[in-house]
This record gives C-alpha cells, sequence and structure tokens, in this order.
C-alpha cells in the first residue's frame, strides 16, 4: 500500500512557523520533502519517504543486523542456524506447545 | 541506491530461502498484507523460490482496492464539476467505479490531475483561488498523516477553496476480521512495515496474544520479505506467537509521535465500508468536527450517492485471502487490466493485476525444469 | 551548429496566423524563410511537390511517425530533435541507412514564431547529426484552442544494404539480445518537468540518431544480426514482447544486466515505475547470432553512443511469445507487454 523510498536528506529549511521542509535526494533524483514527522533528522541521514513525507529516520546500526544475522549464518554453516531473534530488536513474544498448530 | 541495493542481492536471498528450508516441516499459510509487499514478492519472483510448505496469501493492505466503490462515483461526481480541479494519486485514476472512472472523466474534459503529494494540492488551491481543488484522500495509516498535513495546512493557510475527499482505513481492525472469520486459512502475519512505521506495533500484540498468532513486522525488500518469512516460519515451527520486529531500521514499538498527534487532532475514528469487504466496525478514519469544512462529500452534497459492485468480481474473497486470482471465472478474461471489473486489476499492487502482469505464466514456469540455471 | 535568430521577421509575425498555413504569400514566407532556411538543401530548394531522389540499387526501407510529445522542450531535445531521431531510428531498424526525411507540421494559431523557430533548428541540427536530408515537407494550420502548439509528422526513407535482413522473424533459440546502453531516460527526463510530478534532476533524454550504432554492427555482422529494435513507448518489455510474439520465441532477461543510471532507478522508485517499461528514444535492441554477441558488444562499446552496451539474454525455444525475467535476488518472472500508460503508483 504504501511505497516507502529511502532517501538522503541533503538540506533541512527550518520553519519556526510552518512545517519543516527540506531536499531528499534519491539516487540523485531530488525531490522537495516534509520533514515534520522527523524533527530530529540531521542533513547525511537516510530517511523513508511516502508521498513527500519522510515517515522515519533510517536507523543504521539496526540496517546492518540483517547482514550480522547472514554472517552469522554462514559461520554456523547452514545446519544450525540462528534463532531468529538474534537478528532483530524489538520482540514481544509468548509460547505455545512446540508442536501445536498457532491459528 | 543505499538501503535498496544491499537488500536485492542473490547470494544474500539464497541464504535466506537455504535457512527457511532448514527450519520449515509443515505447510503454514502466511499473508503479507500491503501490497507494496506483494508487488515485492511477485516482482523479484520470491513466491516461487520459497519451499512449496509455503502459501503466501495477498491481504487487503492496497488502498486502491479497497477504496468503496461509492466513494469513487462520488470522486467521478465531483470531477465533473466545471469548477474544480481534482487531484489525486495516480493509481486511482483507473479504478472502475459503477459508471466510470476518472481518467475517462479526464477525458471527457474534467481538469483531474495526478500529484505527488497531498502538498502538491494545496499549492494547486493556493495558486488557483477562483477553482475548488479535491484531493482525493485515499489510504492507510502510512498516507494517512501526510494527508492530515495537507488539511493542517490548508487551515493555516485559511484556504476556503480546499477540500478532500476522505478514504482512510486502518491496518488492525482489518487484520482482527480476517483473524475472526471462520474461513480464514491464515496461520502467521507479515505486518505492513511503513503502516507501523508511521502508528508502531503495539496495537499488535494483543492481537497476537489473542489468536495466538506470530505477527513479523517487515519492510519490502526482497530480503526483508524473505527475513520476514523466516522469522514467521521459526515461530510456527516452534509453536511461539508475538509480535517481532524485522524492520527495525524504520519501525519502533511506539511508531512516529509527531505524525501520530497531528493524525489525533485531524481525525476521527470511524466505522468504514471496505470494498468487497464490507463494513468493518472502527477501520477508518474521517475528519473531526471542527475541521467538516475540508470535507468534500460535504461541500458539494454527494453523501447520498450509491452504487453496486459487479456481481463477477470475487474482489472480496481475494483481499481477505480466501481465493487466489486465478480461482476467479472473470480473472485475464472478462477482467484484465484494460477493463477492470474489479479494483485489485487496477492497482500494480492489486493481487490481480500483479498476478496478470507478473504471474500469468506461472503454470508455463511449472512445466519447465532448472529453469534458474 | 549554426544558432542564431528566427530569420523570420518577428515584429511583423510574432505568432503563427492561419494564413501561414492558407497557401498564399504568409504560407511561402513561411517554407521559404523558415524551413528552407535551415533546411536548406539542392532537392528542397526545388519547392516542387515533391522531392525528387536518385533511385538506389536494391531495397528501400520507408516509415513514417508523428510527434505530440508535451511538454514540446525537455532536459536533452525537443518535439524538433525527437522528429528527426524517431523517424531516422525506425528506418534503422530495418537495416538501412537513413537518407532523406519529409516533415509535415500541424501547426496552432497564435504559437510563438520564436518557439517554431526553436524546433525547426533542432530539428536541423538532428538530421545534420545523422546524415540526412529534410527533403519534402507540408504545414497547416488549425485553429487557437485546436491543438497543442506544434504537431510533426516526419516521414523516412532510406537504403538496405546487401546481405542484410532484419525481421523478428529471424530471431531463433540462442541468440543473445543486446541492448546498446543505459535505459529509460527519456521517459524519466520528461517525467521529470511533468506539472505536479516535478523532480530535480541532472537527468536528460537520451534522445539521438542510433543510426551510427546500426552502421557499424551492419558493416561487420549484415547476416548474423537478426533483428534490430528501438525501444521507444512501452520500453524494452514492450519491444521484446513484440519480437518474442513475431519470432514465436521465448525470451530471458537478466535483470542485473540491464544498464540503469543510478538516478533513473530512483525516479522509477519513487514513482513506482518499472524501467522496463519507460520510453528510451536513442537506444537499439539487437539480437544476434551468438556466436559473434561478444564482439557486437565490443564494437557497440568502442562508439561514444554505446559506451554501455550490454549483452542483456537470450532467445530460447521454450514460452513461445513470453519474455521472462531473472531477478537481482534470482527469483523469475514473467515481463509481460504494458497496459495503459504507466500511471505513478505512489500509493
Amino acid at each position: 500500500m504504501c511505497l516507502g523510498v529511502p532517501g538522503k536528506v541533503i538540506e533541512i529549511q527550518e520553519n519556526p512557523v510552518g512545517m519543516t521542509m527540506g531536499r531528499v535526494s534519491f539516487g540523485g533524483i531530488v525531490k522537495e520533502v516534509c520533514l515534520a514527522y522527523t524533527p530530529g533528522v540531521d542533513v547525511g541521514d537516510y530517511v523513508v519517504v511516502h508521498v513527500g513525507f519522510a515517515i522515519s529516520t533510517i536507523d543504521e546500526d539496526e540496517a546492518n543486523k540483517v547482514f550480522e544475522f547472514l554472517r552469522e549464518m554462514d559461520e554456523l554453516g547452514e545446519l544450525d542456524v540462528p534463532q531468529p531473534g538474534d537478528g532483530v530488536s524489538g520482540s514481544t513474544s509468548g509460547s505455545g506447545v512446540a508442536g501445536g498448530g498457532v491459528s | 541506491m543505499r538501503f535498496v541495493d544491499e537488500y536485492r542481492q542473490e547470494a544474500d536471498a539464497r541464504k535466506f530461502v537455504e535457512a527457511i528450508r532448514g527450519v520449515i516441516r509443515r505447510p503454514w499459510h502466511l499473508m503479507e498484507i500491503c501490497g507494496g509487499q506483494t508487488h515485492t514478492l511477485i516482482k523479484s519472483g520470491i513466491d516461487r523460490l520459497l519451499p512449496d510448505e509455503i502459501t503466501l496469501v495477498h491481504g487487503p493492505g492496497c488502498p486502491v482496492c479497497v477504496t468503496p466503490i461509492e466513494q469513487i462515483e462520488r470522486a467521478i461526481v465531483i470531477a465533473r464539476r466545471p469548477e474544480v480541479i481534482f487531484t489525486s494519486f495516480g493509481d486511482m485514476l483507473r479504478v472502475p467505479g459503477a459508471t466510470s472512472d476518472l481518467l475517462s472523466v479526464k477525458s471527457e474534459g474534467g481538469d483531474v490531475r495526478i500529484v505527488y503529494s497531498p502538498l502538491d494540492a494545496v499549492r494547486l488551491a493556493e495558486q488557483n483561488p477562483d477553482r475548488q481543488v479535491v484531493f482525493f484522500a485515499v489510504g492507510f495509516e502510512t498516507t494517512a498523516p501526510a494527508n492530515a498535513m495537507a488539511v493542517w495546512a490548508a487551515q493555516e493557510k485559511g484556504l476556503e477553496n480546499f477540500s478532500v475527499l476522505s478514504s482512510h482505513v486502518l491496518v488492525p481492525p482489518a487484520m482482527e476480521a480476517i483473524l475472526s472469520s471462520r474461513e480464514s486459512r491464515v496461520q502467521g502475519f507479515l505486518a505492513a512495515g511503513h503502516v507501523c512505521a508511521v502508528m508502531g506495533y503495539w496495537e499488535y500484540e494483543p492481537l497476537a496474544e489473542k489468536y495466538r498468532i506470530p505477527i513479523v513486522v517487515t519492510g519490502f525488500e526482497p530480503l526483508d520479505l524473505l527475513q520476514g518469512v523466516f522469522m514467521t516460519v521459526t515461530a510456527l515451527e516452534e509453536g511461539r506467537w508475538g509480535v517481532e520486529n524485522q524492520y527495525a531500521r524504520s519501525v519502533q514499538r511506539d511508531g512516529n509521535q509527531p505524525a501520530q498527534d497531528l493524525l489525533k487532532k485531524v481525525f476521527r475514528t470511524c466505522d468504514r465500508a471496505w470494498r468487497g469487504i464490507g463494513e468493518i466496525p472502527n477501520s477508518g478514519l474521517a475528519l473531526r468536527p471542527e475541521l467538516e469544512r475540508f470535507d468534500a462529500e460535504k461541500r458539494f452534497a454527494v453523501e447520498g450517492i450509491e452504487a453496486e459492485e459487479s456481481p463477477d468480481c470475487i474482489a472480496g474473497e481475494i483481499l481477505q485471502g480466501l481465493k487466489k486470482p486465478q480461482e476467479c471465472s472473470a480473472f485475464g478474461g472478462r477482467c484484465t487490466p484494460e477493463h477492470p471489473l474489479g479494483a485489485p486489476m487496477v492497482s500494480s499492487e492489486g493481487a490481480c493485476a500483479a498476478y496478470f502482469q507478473y504471474g500469468r505464466a506461472e503454470a508455463i514456469l511449472t512445466a519447465m525444469p532448472a529453469i534458474d540455471e | 551548429m549554426f544558432g542564431g535568430a528566427c530569420p523570420l521577421p518577428l515584429s511583423d509575425y510574432p505568432t503563427v496566423q492561419l494564413a501561414h498555413g492558407g497557401g498564399g504569400r504568409l504560407s511561402q514566407i513561411l517554407v521559404e524563410q523558415l524551413f528552407g532556411k535551415a533546411f536548406s538543401n539542392p532537392t528542397l530548394e526545388e519547392y516542387h511537390d515533391g522531392a525528387i531522389l536518385e533511385a538506389a540499387d536494391g531495397r528501400l526501407a520507408f516509415s513514417t511517425d508523428s510527434f505530440v510529445v508535451r511538454p514540446l522542450f525537455f532536459p536533452g531535445g525537443s518535439i524538433g530533435s525527437l522528429a528527426v531521431h524517431g523517424t531516422v531510428n525506425d528506418v534503422a531498424m530495418c537495416g538501412a541507412r537513413p537518407l532523406a526525411l519529409s516533415a509535415g507540421y500541424i501547426l496552432e494559431e497564435g504559437f510563438p514564431m520564436a518557439d517554431l523557430w526553436r524546433i525547426v533548428e533542432a530539428m536541423r541540427d538532428a538530421a545534420i547529426a545523422a546524415g540526412v536530408s529534410i527533403v519534402t515537407g507540408d504545414t497547416k494550420v488549425v485553429d487557437r484552442g485546436k491543438g497543442d502548439g506544434v504537431y510533426i509528422n516526419t516521414t523516412g526513407i532510406g537504403v538496405i544494404r546487401p546481405g542484410v535482413e532484419i525481421s523478428p522473424r529471424r530471431a531463433r533459440p540462442g541468440d543473445r539480445i543486446l541492448l546498446s546502453g543505459r535505459i529509460a531516460e527519456h521517459g524519466i527526463a520528461i517525467m521529470s518537468v511533468r506539472e505536479g510530478l516535478e523532480f530535480e534532476t541532472r537527468l536528460v533524454s537520451d534522445s539521438v540518431a542510433v543510426s551510427p550504432l546500426v552502421d557499424a554492427l551492419l558493416t561487420r555482422y549484415p547476416e548474423q544480426t537478426h533483428v534490430l529494435r528501438d525501444p521507444t513507448r512501452g520500453g524494452v518489455a514492450s519491444a521484446l514482447n513484440e519480437i518474442a510474439s513475431q519470432a514465436r520465441a521465448g525470451m530471458r532477461i537478466e535483470e542485473g544486466s540491464i544498464p540503469l543510471a543510478e538516478e533513473v532507478r530512483g525516479a522509477c522508485e519513487i514513482l513506482g515505475f518499472d524501467p522496463l517499461y519507460v520510453a528510451n528514444e536513442g537506444k537499439c535492441l539487437a539480437i544476434v547470432a551468438p556466436e559473434i554477441a561478444a564482439a557486437a558488444v565490443e564494437i557497440w562499446r568502442a562508439h561514444p553512443l554505446g559506451r554501455e552496451a550490454a549483452d542483456i539474454g537470450e532467445v530460447v525455444e521454450e514460452h513461445p511469445g513470453r519474455v521472462f525475467l531473472r531477478s537481482t535476488i534470482g527469483g523469475m518472472r514473467v515481463v509481460d507487454m504494458l497496459s495503459g500508460e504507466q500511471l505513478p503508483r505512489i500509493c
């Protein structure tokens, strides 16, 4: 539903009364983007842009985790796959009887 | 492009496919909520890389598809008015109403314009004080803050010639509707990453608990989806439920606070009809009473317009994951992207159009050995 | 190039009048002083009802195209350069060396004469660069409000050298599919200046005559070059589908080997476009015998217009009429014809 494209903030136009706007580069294509919803963003940060609005700032450490996870998987070999929770943060889960259906 | 290219590498994709094969023991039905995810799955061919045990069911997360037919009719009536500049995202223009579609209204002389952002529509209203500018404000929680900002900006600027035809929908009530349906085959969800970037995922925790189902907040790149499938299948095989976050680079549990704050200032929750599915309680957003002067339905008195769906179209069952597009008797024959009967054949995120465009030769592929050299 | 101001006295007629198409004195002034001055060549200067060309031995290629582009001037070109490149390329895709063009104009009353001159200059420059002459033409003027400023039709004629046999039916299993450079730049450059969708980019249209690339290829491999096609509207995807269905053969292409500028990728991401369906105006697809594919790519890469040429896939026996793509992550999908216009997929 929601095309969100990562782009690099190259300019921020602070506006004390109205919306903070900025210019964001997508591989060299530059669009004017509303930055009102990412107040902490700095020039050089990457944001996810949807219909002309930055909806989140990309966390580079978190972005690297998927690749760390893949590296770990390589090191462990294909027979012993690490738990998915190792590669991600912020999970809240319960557990049922192993082997039982879930839904 | 950074944060795009690195998620589209074959070697890494293969590792995830192997990892999924490593953990899967039994057949599972997973639903990806968002049409953008469906698009990536089919465009990158992930659906064909996954083991046969996994059935991907495509969810209702396509705003173009679920916007009710009567709302399309209202858009058509408004767009035909000579004083109106009707603005919309590109996809909505081809969606069939009961009588016509916006692209046809444009060809008949209606001033229908595609905009990239709702703020472009506000700008048009400023530049054309003698015209009425209407924005077709569709979308899920991801798009709602942008549309809210447009209304807010119009109010701040004192624009009397701007209004929105609003058709916002919310994901959690739709998920609950799917889960509570007796026919539902869904055993795990890939939740829509960009919706969660705005709203967070705390709302899904009670759902996961109540229905004892794993929900994995998932991004939109091929590697994101593969990891999302891997995490969901692992939880299913281990008998775990709960919410996990694959898309942590963009999503936090509480979501985007400034966006949620403006949403609350501009919109209130309402019951909303979903095209093909019917009314779902508390599943939509409507303008707050104090902002109703920006409501195009009231401004142009189109609230009374009703419309009937084509009886041949099974879009509702497809959007709920009960049927696949090929199971529809009209698919590819009476219903094609050139002559769509229902909305999912229009939007490139729509399950029917995605299948038509990218997956039509499924049978040929299946019959062909060793295609991926 | 020549440059210079519009040769018509703009103080008399700063805009196009209905009488400029009426066949009288104003028509004559327009034809002789504007078009004649720009396209000057002995054949045209006969000002006869048609052009008389020296007959060539062998076969002729003949093609026509109409141009209705909006905006009229865009980054990297104008309707004028496009009108020359489009038809020159169509003639070249028949395996012919383009020789001469006709130019028919439908002008809207009130169109600025200075803009018409810019368009005509662009045509002249494009024709010189492509080595063709504009030898005959026609002008009509329609009432104000009945046209989009300028429409241009060009028709081209060219000579096919002996031994060359270009036809989609010659595509056969095992043949390689070559692409002369980065795709989708024309469509994206036009999109960047469309009202409501504007974005900043250094990207310009790729509009150019690709006849030199065709010439280089056919000089060396007249017989091993089986099919030529310029992937204009509908993009590479539609062009390959047309060939596959005419040849009753299948095709497989590699997403990762298709040359694509970073900016085009960025634009396609934000608009939700698939670059395979976006228009090109200066690219050439060639389907060639497998044994010469590598050498053919080298021939193209040695030319400034083909520096990023690539081998993007092969013709196969299976799934006749269908084009498959192997994605960058190794998945397969079908690449269909474009249905309708690509609309920005924002939501």
